[in-house]
């Protein structure tokens, strides 16, 4: 091959090849594609979150009422606490990323141990914490009927507070006969939405007790929701009324918009899939490092790399609480 | 890439310079902080001059949200993912970039769903077809 030639006569000439114009080697900039191109993914999913609120901008429901609770505090009104909790853990494991990425640079083996370490147990913390919000948001708070035009009716006492319908609704009279295949040609099965009281409890009880009213989606001006007196309430309940909802599902949702509870599932799921996936990377960098994978290689680069993705999922959690819980 | 890269170690246009990368790695969490505390007790207060007061179709407090999202958006960006030490042409990709794209969505869709709320509450279609 000695008649190849090597030269092109180029060599030291912008065009000629061999340049680094942006100074990142290749994983690193592949790491930043895939950023942006998920950072827009993200913001596809925000963007729609914010279109559907915008079409129901005078009925979405109110984030501070519907994060209320802090774990082992039960009964008390803790709106954004969590969250905010939620929040610090996630920065303060960027920082200790972020601090790992540094030792790294100076090549201190023990320091990237600790500090990835520190990383992943505050990734633990934020899904476990992730996963005790859904909990709870699945489970409910206060219940509320489902109007035959799929809007959310909530009880309130005369001073205003909340009231649980499995406060005021009335003893079940008789006992619920399940429905089974035997009984009907084209039926399915029982659906899976068990709510704890039925809709006829929650109306006989709401009619016996005079001190109760009801609020609607809507809301005034100020951005309350509308409270009816007692009259309207009664007409609402008995007129509009069809089943009650407890908890929020992707069909139902007792806090409101059915669509909120969507977005809410669907944005924050796939951030906490983000933030497992992060935390799953994060471990095998972590065992390679105890290794001494990169000590032997000469550079951290793969800290780095991994985590610019963990910051990533910081960043977007940024975006997620101030759109689901601070707007 | 076994030695030290040189950080550029001041933030707030040069107002506040570190020592070290660790130091100021530091410094960033501690701002980084006061707004996410500023953020949340702004949320839990809601006071009502800002709520009540409107600017370009949103609350004055949703603006303060968005302008302190934006600023930790900034920090995280550029200290924790070393924005501030890549060459012009790499930040300019990714950030020019994506901005376009994310402020011409957003704008499309947000203007589209004030339409389609428009139309709800003057037309005479049902709330949730």
């Amino acid at each position: 091959m000695e008649a190849t030639v090597v030269k092109t006569g180029t060599e030291g000439k912008t065009w000629g090849g061999g340049n680094h114009p942006l100074k990142a080697s290749y994983g690193k900039m592949m790491m930043w594609f895939f950023i942006v191109s998920d950072a827009l993914t993200f913001s596809g999913f925000l963007a729609s979150y914010g279109f559907s609120r915008f079409k129901f901008v005078d009925a979405w429901p109110i984030p501070d009422e519907v994060f209320t609770h802090f774990p082992f505090l039960h009964g008390v009104d803790a709106p954004m606490y969590y969250v905010a909790f939620m929040t610090f853990i996630l920065i303060f494991s960027s920082v200790t990323m972020v601090l790992a990425v540094d030792a790294g640079h100076k090549m201190q083996q023990n320091k990237v141990i600790l500090y990835m370490f520190l990383t992943i147990i505050g990734g633990l913390i934020f899904l476990g914490s992730q996963a005790w919000e859904w909990n709870t948001f699945i489970k409910g708070d206060f219940g509320a009927i489902e109007t035959k035009g799929g809007q959310i009716v909530q009880f309130l006492d005369k001073d205003g507070e909340r009231v649980a319908l499995r406060d005021f609704a009335a003893p079940a009279k008789g006992e619920r006969t399940e429905q089974t295949r035997e009984n009907g040609i084209w039926f399915e099965g029982e659906s899976e939405y068990y709510p704890s009281v039925s809709f006829e409890q929650v109306k006989e009880g709401f009619l016996a007790n005079d001190n109760l009213l009801v609020r609607v989606q809507h809301k005034d001006e100020h951005g309350h929701h509308i409270i009816l007196n007692r009259e309207e309430s009664i007409a609402k309940v008995v007129n509009d009324g069809q089943m009650v909802v407890e908890g929020a599902n992707l069909r139902h949702n007792e806090y409101g918009h059915p669509l909120f509870a969507d977005f809410f599932f669907f944005i924050t799921g796939f951030h906490g899939f983000h933030v497992f996936t992060g935390v799953l990377i994060n471990c095998i960098i972590f065992f390679n490092v105890i290794i001494g994978t990169y000590e032997r290689r000469g550079h951290y680069e793969m800290v780095e790399k991994v985590g610019l993705y963990w910051h990533f999922v910081d960043l977007v959690w940024v975006f997620v609480f101030t759109f689901f819980y601070l707007v | 890439m076994a030695h030290e890269q040189a950080h550029k170690l001041a933030i707030f246009r040069g107002t506040l310079k570190f020592k070290s990368n660790v130091s100021k790695i530091w410094g960033v969490f501690i701002v980084l902080s006061i707004v996410t505390t500023v953020e949340v007790a702004l949320g839990i207060i809601r006071p009502s001059f800002l709520v009540d007061h409107h600017f370009l179709a949103l609350k004055l407090l949703n603006w303060i949200f968005i302008l302190l999202t934006l600023f930790k958006a900034y920090y995280i960006t550029w200290d924790f993912m070393h924005m501030r030490d890549e060459t012009n042409g790499l930040r300019r990709a990714v950030i020019w970039t994506s901005l376009f794209l994310i402020a011409y969505l957003v704008v499309l869709l947000l203007i589209e769903g004030d339409y389609i709320f428009e139309v709800y509450k003057d037309g005479f279609i049902k709330f949730n077809f």
